[in-house]
C-alpha cells in the first residue's frame, strides 16, 4: 500500500508540476476525466495521436521553411494551424503558445522568426513527450502494482 | 444750353458717385460680415482638424501600447464623435449663409448695373430731346418776330413814302416787290386780314391743344412735353405763313395733318415706352438667369461631391480595406476633381474680369462717342442756323435793294419827267436805309451808249470820269474832280444818283473798273443781283461786297434771254454790303456766341478761299462747314464753325466705365477670395477626410484588435485563473492564500473588464441582440445578490433584494443581460458605499407606481412615507440610514408620464430599483455619467477603480429592452438607480430546468409558520419576501419582547401551532430576552402538549456580517440554531431550514445538478468532423463520456456522404477550419441536400418513408471553433450552421448549446 501511495504521491507531484511549469493545461485534466472504464488508455491513444501528428506536422514546416526562396507560407501555416488545434486540444500549453507566435511570423512572411519557431515547437514538443511519457509510466506503474490513478483537480 | 447740359452732366455725375458710394458702402460691411462668417466657419474647421490629428496621433499611439489603453482611446473616439456631430451640425448651416451672401452679392451686382444701365439709356434719350427745343424754339420765334418787323416797317416805310403818290405806281411797285414780302399776301388786304388771322390762329391752337389732350394718355407725356412744345412752335409757323395764302382751307388740311402728326407722336412716344419696358424685362432675365445659376452651380457642385462620396465600398479584410481606404484617398487626391473645379471656377472668374473691362472700355467708347456726336450735331445746328440766319438777312437786303432798282426804274425812267432826282434818291435812301442795315451806301448808274455820252454830260453838266485804278474799289480816298474823264469805250455806266454816305462816286464810270464791269454785264444778263468778290471798303476798313442789280425800262418776263435783258437795260443800281458787320451783329443777335468761333469764307475760287470775316484760331478739333448762298450762282460762299474751347473730357463716359470696371474688379476679388476659401475649405476637407479614413481605420483596427486581443486574452487568463485555483488548494499559508486569491480576482475583473469591453464595441456596432426566454426574476436576483455578497458582507453593508407579489414567476426576456445590469447596478452601488448602510434591490410593476396614492406594497409605501416623514431621527430604511426619494428616480420615465403609448398587453413591464447609501453623484457630474468611461470625476477611479463603462453599457442595454434608466443622487446621502423593461409573461411551465432547481424543496415548507423580529419594517419584509417564497406564512414584529407577548397572544391558535421559524434579526439581539423568549417557546409548547423536541420553533439570527467563529460561537451555546447570513437567498434559507428541520435535501441538488448533461446527449448519435487527429479524438472522447454515440469523419466531403438523407445523426459537430472543403463550404452543401429532398418530399416527388417518415430534414450542425469573435459566428449563422461551440469544449457551453436542440428528446 506503501508503494502505492508513494506512487500515487510522486503522481500527483508530478502532475502539479507539469501544471505549474505551464506543458499542461485545465484541457488535460479534463482529457483524464473523460477517461473511465469505457476508454481506459484514452490519453494515452490521444497523446499517441497528438505526437504521431506533431512530428508530421513538425517535418512538413521543416520541408517548407528549408528553402531558401519562396517559402510556401501558406503551407506552413496550414501546419502550425492544425499544431495549434491539436495542442489545444490535448492541452498543450506551452506548445500552443509557440504556434501562436508561429502564427503571427507566417503571417508576416517572416522566416527567420518561423525558423526560429520551428526551432522553439520542436525543444517544447519533445520535453512535452518526454514529460507525458514520464507521467504515462508513472501511471503504468500505479496500476501494475494495482492503485487507481488519483484525480488531480 | 451748354450751361443746361454741363449742369445735367454734373448732376448726373453727381448721382452716379452717390450710386458707387452706397455700393461701395454696402459692399464694405457685407464683405465685412461674410469674412467675419468665413473666417469663424473656418475656424471651426481648422479646430475640427486640429482635433482630428490629435486623435490620430494618439490612436496611433494607444494603439501600439497594450490593450488596456484603448479604452480611453475609445472614449476619445466617442469625443470625436461628439464633437464631429456638432460640426457637421454647424457646417452646413454657415455654408448655407455664405450661400445667401453669394446670392445676394450677385442681387446686388445685377440691381446696380441694372440701374446704372436704365439712368444711362434715360440720359441719352432724354437729354436728345430737351437740348434742342427750347434753344431751336426761342430762335425761332426771333426770327419770325424780325420777319414780322421787317414787313411792318416797309408797310410803314411805304406808307409813309406813298402818302401822296400815285396809286397805280404804287400797286406795280407792290407786285413787284411781292416776292420780298413773303410772310403777307397783299400789302393792302393783310392790313385787314391781320386780325382774322390771329383769331383763327387762336382758335387753331385750342382745337390742336384739344387734339393733344386726347391723343396723347401715354405715360411719358411728361417727357414728351418739350417736343410737342416744339412741334406746336413748328406748328404755328407753318400756319401762320400757309394761313396767309390759304385763309378757309386750311383750318381742315391742317388739322389733318396735325392729327397725323400726333399720331406719329403717340407711335413714338409708344415706341419709347416699349423700349424702356422691354429693357428692363431684359434686365430682369439676366438677374433671373444670374440668381439661378448661382444657386445651381454650388448644387451641382454638392451633387457631385456626394456621388464621390457614394462610391461603394466593397467589404473587404479589414487590414486590406485600410489600405484600400488610403489607396482611394491617395487616388483621390491624385485626380483631384476638386482642384479641376477650383480652375474651372479660376478661368470663369479671368473671363468674367476680362468680360467687365471689356465692358467697361466699351462703355467708355459708347459713351464718348455719343458725347462726340452730340456735339458735332451741336455744332452743326448752330452752325447751319447762323449760316441760314446770314443767308436771310443778306437776302432781305438783298431784296430792299432790287425793290429799291425797281423803285429807281418805276419812278425815274418809268415817269417823265423824272420823280426822282439826286436830293430825293439821297433823301430816300438815307430813310431806308434801317432797311438795309448791312449796306454802307447804295448808287444808281445810269447806262449811256457812247454815241449818248455827249449829251448826256451836257445834260448833267459834268463829263464822265473813270476810276482811277482798275481795281475793285469802288469808292476811293480822292476827289472825283482829281479823276481823269472816262476813255472813250462803247457804252458807260456813271453814277447819277447816291446815297449821301457815297455820294462822291457820283459821275464815274462803272464800267471803268474792271471788277464792277464784270459786275454789271453779269447783271444786266441775267436780271439778278450778282455779288463782287470781297475787297477792303474804303472807310470802314472792312472787307465787304458790291451787290450790283440792273435797272430795265420795261418789265420783263422771268423767261427773257440775257439779249432782251441787255436791250431793256437802263442801268444799274449798286450797293455795297460790310460783311463783317454784318456777321457780327448777326452773331450777336444768337446765344452762345461765346462758345463758337465763326469764319466766313469766300470760296469762289476753291484753291484760294479769301476769308470774309473771322480771325483765324487754333484748331480745336470740330470744325464744321456751312454753305452760304448769297443769292449769287456764281460766288460760293462758306461758313466754318469751330468751338472755341477744346471738348471736355468726357467725365459721364470715364465715371460710368470706371464704375463698372470698379464693380467688375470688386466683384472678382470677391470672387477670387470666395474662390480661394472654397479651394482652401475644400483642402481642408479633403484633409479631414483623409484623416477620417484613417481614424475609420483605426477605428477598424480597433475592432480587429478587439476581437483578437479578446481571444488571445482569455485563453491565457483562463491559464492563470486556473493555476491560481491549483494553487489555492495547495497547502498554503495565510498570506500566500491572500496574494493568491488577490490575483485569482483581479484576473477574473480582468476578464470581466473584456468581456465589458466587447460588450461595448458590440453595442456600439448594434450588433447586440437580446435574447427572449422565459427565466424565473426571484432566483436570478438571489443568484445576482450571491455573487456580491462577498464584497458587502466584507464591507459590512447589507443587500437585500425585494420583489413585489405582482410580479410573475416567470418571465420571458433575456436573462443574461438583465443580470449584467443589475449587477452593474449592485457592483456601483457597493463600489460607492462605504461600510455602512444598505443596498436594496426591489423590482416592482411598472403599473403599482403609475398611481401614487393607492400603493399597496408595503415596500413603495415606504418610500412615501420617506418623503413625509423626514423629520423623524431613524429613518425607516433598510439599514436606518437616509436614503434619497427613490420615487423622484423613476419621475422622468415616458411609460409614468403617460407618453409611452405602445401599450402590449403581451408584455408586462419591471421597475427596478437599486438603493444604496453611497457617497452619491455630485450634482455636475449627474448628466455624464451615462457617458462611455466617463466617471463622476477623475478622482473616481483613483478611488474606486473600474472603467466607467457599466453604466453606459446598461443604459443601452435597458434601452434595447425597450426600458428607461434613471436616477437620483444626492451627495452624501446616496443614490437610486431606476430602469424599466419590458418582458414578455412566462408560463412557469415553459422554465428551462435549469431554474427549476429549487421546486422540490418549496413543496417542503409549504403550510409552516414564521415570526420575524425586526426593528425595521422595511427588513421584515424583505424577510417575509424571502419566507412567503417558499410556502411560509409570516408575522412580523418589532422587538423580542412584543414577540413574546404576541406569542402569548396566538398561544393555543393554529398560526402557533404551525409556527416553526423564529428569525431574529441581529439590531434587536439581546442574549437575555433570547433566553426569555426560548423558555417561553419551551413553556407554551409543553402547555399546548406538543412534543417539545420537534416542534419548538427553530430560532435563527439573521445577521449582516458576522465572523465564523462568532456564528459557532452562538450556536454551540444553544442560543440559535443557525445564524442566516444576509444576504437572504432561497437556495441558503432552503439549507438552513432544510438542516435545522432536519430535512436532508442536499443530495437532491447535487443530483440533479450533475445529471444534465449526460441525460441530454445520451444515446444520441452525433457525428463529429474535424481533419485534426487530436482533435476529433478529445472531441469523440467528451461527447461519449456524455453518453453519445459519437462517428468521425475526417474530411468535409466524407461528413457530406455522411448527412445525405436518410441518416440517423442526431447532431453534428462541424470543425470550420479543414483543408479540401472548410466546415463553411461542408455545411452549405449538407444544407443544400437536406432543402433539396424537403422539397421533394413536400411536393410528394417521393415517399416519406424512403427517408424515414421524416418530413423535414434539418441536422442541427454545431460549429467548432476556436475563435469567438462576432464575425466569425455571423458567417456559421450565414451558411446554414445552427449555433457554434468552442475548442475545446467546456461543459457548461457545450450544455447551454446543446440543450436548444435536445430539450424536445
Amino acid at each position: 500500500m506503501d508503494v502505492v501511495n508513494q506512487l500515487r504521491r510522486q503522481f500527483v507531484d508530478y502532475y502539479t508540476s507539469l501544471h505549474r511549469e505551464g506543458f499542461v493545461d485545465d484541457q488535460f485534466t479534463q482529457l483524464q476525466k473523460l477517461q473511465d472504464e469505457n476508454s481506459p488508455d484514452f490519453v494515452v491513444e490521444v497523446a499517441s495521436l497528438f505526437f504521431e501528428d506533431c512530428e508530421k506536422l513538425i517535418n512538413n514546416m521543416a520541408r517548407a521553411l528549408e528553402q531558401q526562396q519562396r517559402v510556401d507560407f501558406k503551407q506552413v501555416d496550414a501546419s502550425v494551424h492544425q499544431l495549434k488545434g491539436s495542442s489545444s486540444s490535448i492541452g498543450a500549453m506551452r506548445v500552443k503558445n509557440v504556434c501562436i507566435a508561429f502564427r503571427s511570423f507566417c503571417e508576416a512572411q517572416n522566416r527567420e522568426g518561423c525558423l526560429r519557431c520551428l526551432q522553439q515547437v520542436t525543444h517544447e514538443y519533445s520535453l512535452l513527450k518526454n514529460k507525458l511519457q514520464t507521467l504515462f509510466r508513472l501511471e503504468q506503474q500505479i496500476l501494475a502494482v494495482g492503485g487507481s490513478i488519483p484525480v488531480v483537480e | 444750353m451748354i450751361k443746361g447740359e454741363s449742369k445735367e452732366v454734373w448732376s448726373l455725375n453727381h448721382f452716379a458717385f452717390l450710386v458707387w458710394w452706397i455700393i461701395g458702402l454696402v459692399f464694405v460691411e457685407k464683405w465685412v460680415e461674410f469674412s467675419a462668417e468665413l473666417c469663424s466657419w473656418l475656424g471651426n474647421l481648422v479646430k475640427l482638424s486640429r482635433l482630428l490629428g490629435e486623435i490620430h496621433k494618439r490612436t496611433l499611439v494607444k494603439m501600439s501600447m497594450n490593450g488596456k489603453l484603448y479604452g480611453s482611446n475609445c472614449r476619445l473616439s466617442a469625443n470625436f464623435r461628439l464633437k464631429k456631430a456638432k460640426e457637421t451640425m454647424h457646417g452646413p448651416n454657415s455654408f448655407r449663409k455664405w450661400k445667401r451672401n453669394l446670392l445676394f452679392l450677385w442681387l446686388l451686382g445685377f440691381v446696380s448695373t441694372g440701374i446704372i444701365w436704365f439712368f444711362l439709356s434715360f440720359n441719352s434719350v432724354s437729354p436728345e430731346g430737351n437740348e434742342k427745343s427750347p434753344d431751336s424754339c426761342e430762335e425761332k420765334a426771333r426770327i419770325l418776330l424780325q420777319h414780322f418787323n421787317v414787313s411792318k416797317n416797309q408797310f410803314h416805310t411805304l406808307a409813309s413814302f406813298f402818302y401822296e403818290s400815285d396809286q397805280i405806281a404804287f400797286l406795280e411797285c407792290a407786285r413787284h416787290s411781292g416776292l420780298k414780302k413773303q410772310s403777307s399776301d397783299g400789302i393792302a388786304c393783310a392790313l385787314k386780314v391781320l386780325c382774322s388771322e390771329k383769331q383763327d390762329f387762336k382758335k387753331q391752337q385750342m382745337w390742336f391743344v384739344k387734339t393733344t389732350v386726347l391723343k396723347d394718355q401715354c405715360p411719358v407725356q411728361v417727357e414728351n412735353i418739350p417736343t410737342e412744345h416744339d412741334l406746336s412752335l413748328l406748328e404755328q409757323d407753318t400756319s401762320v405763313s400757309q394761313n396767309a395764302v390759304l385763309l378757309t382751307s386750311l383750318e381742315h388740311h391742317s388739322g389733318r395733318k396735325n392729327i397725323l402728326q400726333r399720331s406719329a407722336l403717340g407711335v413714338h412716344s409708344k415706341d419709347h415706352c416699349e423700349n424702356l419696358s422691354f429693357c428692363m424685362v431684359k434686365g430682369c432675365w439676366l438677374l433671373l438667369v444670374g440668381v439661378i445659376l448661382s444657386c445651381r452651380i454650388p448644387g451641382i457642385r454638392w451633387k457631385l461631391r456626394r456621388n464621390r462620396k457614394n462610391e461603394p465600398a466593397p467589404l473587404q479584410p479589414v487590414a486590406q480595406q485600410l489600405q484600400l481606404l488610403l489607396q482611394q484617398k491617395q487616388h483621390q487626391q491624385a485626380q483631384s476633381p476638386a482642384k479641376g473645379a477650383g480652375k474651372w471656377r479660376k478661368k470663369l472668374l479671368v473671363i468674367f474680369v476680362l468680360l467687365g473691362i471689356l465692358t467697361s472700355f466699351w462703355l467708355f467708347w459708347h459713351l464718348n462717342q455719343k458725347i462726340i456726336l452730340r456735339r458735332e450735331e451741336t455744332l452743326a445746328n448752330m452752325c447751319d442756323e447762323r449760316a441760314r440766319m446770314l443767308q436771310d438777312q443778306f437776302n432781305v437786303s438783298m431784296n430792299h435793294v432790287n425793290a429799291l432798282a425797281i423803285l429807281v426804274s418805276t419812278f425815274h425812267h418809268g415817269k417823265h419827267p423824272s420823280a426822282i432826282n439826286q436830293k430825293t434818291f439821297g433823301e430816300y435812301t438815307e430813310r431806308t436805309a434801317f432797311e438795309r442795315p448791312l449796306t454802307s451806301g447804295v448808287a444808281y448808274a445810269l447806262k449811256v451808249l457812247h454815241s449818248e455820252r455827249e449829251q448826256f454830260e451836257k445834260q448833267h453838266g459834268w463829263t464822265i470820269k473813270k476810276m482811277e485804278t482798275e481795281d475793285q474799289t469802288l469808292v476811293q480816298d480822292c476827289l472825283t474832280e482829281n479823276l481823269d474823264p472816262a476813255p472813250i469805250k462803247d457804252e458807260y455806266a456813271p453814277v447819277i444818283f447816291s446815297q449821301e454816305t457815297v455820294s462822291h462816286i457820283v459821275s464815274i464810270d462803272m464800267m471803268s473798273g474792271k471788277e464792277d464791269r464784270e459786275n454789271i454785264l453779269r447783271a444786266r444778263a441775267t436780271g439778278k443781283g450778282v455779288l463782287t468778290s470781297p475787297f477792303k471798303l474804303l472807310k470802314s476798313n472792312n472787307l465787304g461786297v458790291v451787290l450790283t442789280f440792273a435797272v430795265y425800262n420795261k418789265d420783263l418776263p422771268p423767261d427773257a434771254t440775257p439779249d432782251q435783258r441787255i436791250e431793256a437795260t437802263v442801268g444799274y443800281l449798286g450797293a455795297s454790303y460790310d460783311v463783317p458787320s454784318l456777321v457780327k451783329k448777326l452773331l450777336h443777335q444768337l446765344a452762345s456766341k461765346q462758345t463758337i468761333v465763326v469764319n466766313v469764307y469766300d470760296t469762289t475760287n476753291a484753291s484760294a478761299p479769301i476769308s470774309m470775316y473771322g480771325t483765324d484760331v487754333t484748331d480745336t478739333g470740330l470744325l464744321h462747314v456751312s454753305n452760304l448762298d448769297f443769292g449769287d450762282p456764281l460766288r460760293k460762299h462758306e461758313m466754318h464753325c469751330r468751338f472755341k474751347q477744346k471738348p471736355p473730357l468726357p467725365w459721364t463716359a470715364i465715371n460710368a466705365s470706371l464704375g463698372v470696371l470698379v464693380i467688375t474688379l470688386l466683384v472678382g476679388h470677391i470672387f477670387l477670395a470666395a474662390i480661394s476659401r472654397i479651394a482652401k475649405v475644400e483642402n481642408d476637407y479633403r484633409e479631414m477626410m483623409e484623416l477620417k479614413a484613417r481614424a475609420e481605420a483605426a477605428d477598424v483596427a480597433k475592432s480587429q484588435f478587439l476581437a483578437t486581443v479578446s481571444h488571445e486574452i482569455r485563453t491565457p487568463m483562463n491559464g492563470v485563473l486556473g493555476m491560481l485555483k491549483m494553487l489555492m488548494d495547495t497547502d498554503l499559508d495565510a498570506i500566500q492564500r491572500d496574494y493568491a486569491e488577490t490575483a485569482h480576482a483581479s484576473g477574473k475583473d480582468l476578464i470581466s473588464l473584456i468581456n465589458e469591453v466587447l460588450d461595448q464595441a458590440k453595442i456600439e456596432s448594434g450588433k447586440l441582440e437580446l435574447e427572449d426566454v422565459p427565466f424565473d426574476l426571484r432566483s436570478l436576483l438571489d443568484n445576482v445578490l450571491s455573487l456580491s455578497s462577498d464584497k458587502s458582507n466584507g464591507k459590512g453593508i447589507e443587500l437585500a433584494v425585494y420583489v413585489s407579489d405582482r410580479v410573475p414567476e416567470v418571465v420571458v426576456g433575456d436573462p443574461g443581460r438583465f443580470r449584467q445590469i443589475i449587477t452593474n447596478l449592485v457592483g456601483n452601488s457597493i463600489k460607492f458605499t462605504q461600510d455602512k448602510g444598505h443596498i436594496f434591490v426591489s423590482v416592482h410593476l411598472v403599473d403599482e407606481v403609475k398611481g401614487a396614492f393607492d400603493v399597496g406594497d408595503k415596500v413603495l409605501q415606504q418610500g412615501l412615507n420617506l418623503v413625509q416623514d423626514m423629520s423623524s431621527r431613524t429613518y425607516n430604511t433598510l439599514s436606518g440610514f437616509p436614503v434619497v426619494d427613490r420615487w423622484k428616480s423613476w419621475e422622468n420615465f415616458k411609460v409614468l408620464n403617460g407618453k409611452d403609448t405602445t401599450e402590449d398587453p403581451e408584455k408586462i413591464k419591471l421597475l427596478v430599483t437599486v438603493e444604496d447609501t453611497g457617497v452619491g453623484i455630485r450634482l455636475d457630474a449627474q448628466a455624464r455619467i451615462f457617458t462611455p468611461f466617463v466617471q463622476a470625476d477623475s478622482s473616481t477611479s483613483r478611488h474606486y477603480g473600474g472603467t466607467g463603462i457599466g453604466l453606459s453599457i446598461s443604459k443601452h442595454l435597458v434601452e434595447l429592452m425597450h426600458g428607461e434608466i434613471g436616477f437620483v443622487s444626492e451627495s452624501g446621502v446616496g443614490s437610486t438607480f431606476s430602469f424599466t423593461g419590458a418582458f414578455g409573461k412566462g408560463e412557469a411551465s415553459s422554465l428551462d430546468p435549469k431554474w427549476k432547481q429549487y421546486d422540490p424543496a418549496v413543496s417542503e415548507f409549504q403550510g409552516l409558520g414564521a415570526l420575524v423580529i425586526d426593528n425595521r419594517s422595511i427588513r421584515a419584509e424583505v424577510t417575509r419576501y424571502h419566507l412567503r417564497r417558499l410556502g411560509i406564512s409570516v408575522d412580523i414584529t418589532s422587538s423580542i419582547e412584543s414577540a413574546c407577548t404576541y406569542l402569548s397572544s396566538t398561544c393555543g391558535t393554529s398560526a402557533f401551532a404551525h409556527l416553526a421559524l423564529i428569525l431574529i434579526d441581529k439590531d434587536v439581539w439581546n442574549q437575555e430576552t433570547i433566553l426569555q423568549l426560548r423558555s417561553l417557546l419551551k413553556e407554551h409548547r409543553q402547555n399546548g402538549r406538543l412534543d417539545v423536541s420537534t416542534h419548538v420553533p427553530k430560532i435563527f439570527l439573521l445577521a449582516t456580517s458576522m465572523s465564523p467563529a462568532e456564528r459557532s460561537k452562538l450556536k454551540t451555546a444553544g442560543f440559535v440554531d443557525n445564524v442566516l447570513m444576509k444576504p437572504l437567498r432561497l437556495s441558503v434559507l432552503i439549507a438552513c431550514f432544510q438542516e435545522a428541520l432536519g430535512n436532508g435535501g442536499k443530495d437532491q441538488i447535487q443530483r440533479k445538478k450533475t445529471s444534465t448533461l449526460g441525460t441530454l446527449l445520451r444515446d444520441k448519435r452525433i457525428l463529429v468532423v474535424d481533419d485534426n487527429k487530436v482533435n476529433r479524438r478529445v472531441a469523440e472522447g467528451a461527447l461519449k463520456k456524455c453518453g453519445a454515440i459519437v462517428s468521425c469523419v475526417e474530411r468535409g466531403r466524407d461528413a457530406l456522404d455522411k448527412l445525405k438523407p436518410p441518416h440517423n445523426f442526431d447532431a453534428c459537430f462541424m470543425d470550420l477550419q479543414m483543408p479540401e472543403m472548410d466546415g463553411f463550404e461542408a455545411t452549405r452543401q449538407i444544407r443544400s441536400a437536406e432543402s433539396e429532398v424537403n422539397k421533394k418530399i413536400a411536393s410528394g416527388e417521393t415517399s416519406i418513408e424512403i427517408y424515414g417518415n421524416v418530413s423535414h430534414w434539418h441536422i442541427p450542425i454545431l460549429a467548432m471553433t476556436a475563435d469567438v469573435i462576432q464575425a466569425t459566428n455571423e458567417e456559421c449563422m450565414k451558411c446554414g450552421m445552427d449555433d457554434y461551440v468552442s475548442k475545446p469544449f467546456e461543459e457548461e457551453k457545450l450544455y447551454s448549446t446543446v440543450a436548444r436542440f435536445f430539450k424536445s428528446g
